[in-house]
């Protein structure tokens, strides 16, 4: 199938796009076509000309969704879209809570397979692909779309770049969202956001991420001060976010975060493939372990077999006195 | 309160994963056990019905070869009743076909006031199965639940987001899916383990549910290549003779990051 037509899942916040939603308009270009947008949000009238920007020649928003979440409402309206003449031939969607559900509740109304956990896509004559990583990262499979479209395929962030191009209308408009009935009871009714300063984590030049051979909470600070030191973002693996040590938002790996830092520095982490796959694409990796079989060791850079209760407080002493 | 969990069972994570060169689909030969992202939902939804002073707790499962291992731990834990649908014929099925066998199960097992789903499997982790299981029936559905409280006829759900979390309000019937590692699951006791071996699972078909295609006839994708990745190159691999952090200072300053 020839792709003449490709929308994009687009999120914003207070009127900028995300990173990943700019990413795959990105990708979304090279693959042929016109682009369209679909968005949610009040921001709708800020975000559809730097949607343009990126390529978007039109861009679809059902608004503001008033505490609703996104999946049943998004999902419903792309259909009616779809059904009232503007078929996409494969909508790209970010792997992320919203772009999930979305797609999942597409998927059924559609009847289509939805992709997941996907880094790159092709189009290839009739063939559209898409490639995910497996074990970790050390697996590629590729995928071909069988049947009829809409594609419905979800992408990691930062499987592309984002370059801006292809500049286009970004015309806005605006869809109503038909009735969900009781799909639609889900609704947020109060937001909780934690504390957090230095760089962002997905945008830092350094990570440094601590895990369980920290041993205990109270030693999450090293990780800290490291971080500190060097101007990088502190993460961490699931095993202390579960645990309770650090909130969810330094999660990296497969449920976390995808970083692609310069420089990864991983602390007592035995490199699970869910954690690898979250950092694997950072330039350098650094790793401190105890034990010289862990695994991240295999996709380190500099390997250092020892405690992190002697090397980090060296390796902080030997920063401050610089 | 009737409580329905989604259970998959899968090939123990603790051996290296392999794809079965034929079918380029993940081994599943073998012994299967209850996968740890769904132990949480079966405790959530026991501490659930006991908060709720009456109901039980139901299992689906959709497994090759009438693996019932890991729905024997989750009845150990204290669930009531399960159905598992075994056929042949749902090798290859896709996330889609998947959410359309458990609804159905759902019904099968007498419906449900809330069905609880993992966030994404260990071994297929696409995360889209509960999602894709509430359009099914028709209801609505919070992902991402941290904590869970109801009062009968409506779900209280902390939903975890990017930078913290959403309270969210959601009607029952309802499908949530729940965060690995928000409550402690329990360990089956004794008596739990034995009680478990006389608990109803009925075993079904695809066709017995009136779900098709299933397997790779419903499958809206097919494999096409399986390569390995390019390796990073091997590093270097020090051990620390007490001097170990001037060779992580020298690597970052060879950088010029510090
Ligand atoms: C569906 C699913 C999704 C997942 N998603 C993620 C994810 O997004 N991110 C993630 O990180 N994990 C994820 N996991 C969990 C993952 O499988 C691992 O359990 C987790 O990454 C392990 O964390 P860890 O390396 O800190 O702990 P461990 O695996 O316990 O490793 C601790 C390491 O510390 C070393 N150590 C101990 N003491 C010392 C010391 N004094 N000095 C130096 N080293 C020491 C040990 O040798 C060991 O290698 C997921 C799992 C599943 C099933
Ligand atoms: N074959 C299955 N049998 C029972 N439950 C499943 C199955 N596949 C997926 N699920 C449920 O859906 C959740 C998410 O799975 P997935 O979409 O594969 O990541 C799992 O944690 C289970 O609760």
């Amino acid at each position: 199938m020839a792709l003449n037509n490709i929308w994009v899942f687009a999120q914003s916040t207070d009127g900028t796009p995300t990173s990943a939603t700019l990413e795959l308009l990105t990708k979304a270009r090279g693959l042929g076509g016109t682009i369209g947008a679909f968005h949610y949000g009040a921001d709708a009238a800020d975000v559809a000309p730097q949607l343009g920007a990126y390529g978007a020649a039109k861009v679809y928003s059902v608004g503001d969704l008033d505490g609703a979440l996104p999946g049943a409402a998004v999902a419903a309206a792309m259909q009616s879209v779809i059904e009232g003449g503007d078929a996409p031939d494969l909508i790209l969607f970010p792997q992320d809570y919203e772009g999930r559900d979305v797609a999942a509740r597409l998927s059924v109304r559609l009847d289509r397979t939805v992709l997941t956990n996907n880094t790159d896509i092709a189009a290839d004559g009739d063939a559209v692909t898409v490639t995910t990583p497996i074990f970790g990262g050390n697996t590629l499979v590729t995928t071909k779309f069988a049947g009829a479209g809409p594609y419905l395929a979800l992408f990691r962030p930062k499987s592309f770049a984002a370059e801006e191009g292809g500049a286009a209308a970004g015309e806005l408009v605006t869809v109503p969202i038909p009735e969900l009935g009781a799909t639609g009871g889900a609704r947020v009714v109060a937001e909780h956001v934690e504390e957090s300063h230095g760089p962002k984590l997905d945008e830092a030049d350094i990570v440094v991420s601590g895990g369980r051979g920290l041993g205990e909470a109270g030693k999450y600070d090293l990780i800290e001060q490291l971080a500190k030191l060097l101007k990088a973002a502190p993460g961490a693996s699931r095993a202390i976010v579960d645990a309770g040590w650090v909130p969810y938002s330094y999660q990296v790996g497969q449920t976390g975060k995808v970083v692609k830092p310069n420089v990864y520095i991983a602390a007592g982490i035995s490199g699970a493939t869910q954690h690898m796959v979250g950092m694997k694409g950072s330039k350098y990796i650094v790793a401190i372990n105890k034990d010289k079989e862990a695994p991240i060791f295999s996709i380190a850079d500099l390997g250092i077999v020892g405690d992190v209760h002697k090397v980090l407080p060296k390796l902080i002493e030997a920063l401050q006195s610089r | 309160m009737n409580v329905v969990v989604c259970v998959k069972q899968i090939p123990d994570p603790a051996q290296p994963g392999a794809l079965d060169p034929s079918t380029n689909t993940l081994k599943r030969e073998g012994k299967l056990i209850l996968d740890e992202s769904d132990s949480y939902g079966v405790e959530m939804a026991l501490q659930l019905v006991d908060a709720a002073g009456g109901g039980e707790v139901g299992l689906v499962s959709m497994a090759p070869n009438s693996e019932t291992s890991g729905l024997r731990t989750a009845l150990a834990m204290g669930a009531a009743k399960a159905v598992l649908v075994s056929d042949p014929g749902l090798q290859g099925s896709d996330a889609l076909t998947t959410a359309k066998v458990l609804a159905k199960a759902v019904e099968r097992l007498g419906g449900a006031d809330l069905v609880l789903a993992g966030t994404e499997s260990t071994d297929g982790y696409t995360g889209t199965v509960p999602e894709q299981i509430a359009e099914v029936l028709g209801w609505p559905s919070v992902t991402f639940a941290k904590k869970v409280s109801s009062d009968g006829t409506t779900l209280t759900v902390e939903r975890q987001t990017e930078a913290g979390y959403d309270e969210v309000t959601c009607p029952l019937p309802a499908v949530v899916s729940v965060t690995a590692g928000v409550v402690e699951p329990r360990y089956p006791s004794f008596k739990g383990i034995m009680a478990a071996k006389s608990k109803p699972v009925e075993e079904v078909t695809a066709a017995d549910l009136g779900v098709q295609p299933v397997g790779w006839a419903g499958a809206g994708q097919e494999i096409v290549d399986v390569t390995a990745a390019e390796a990073r190159q091997a590093g270097e691999i020090v051990e620390d003779d007490g001097e170990g952090h001037q060779r992580v200072i020298a690597f970052l300053e060879n950088l010029k990051v510090i």
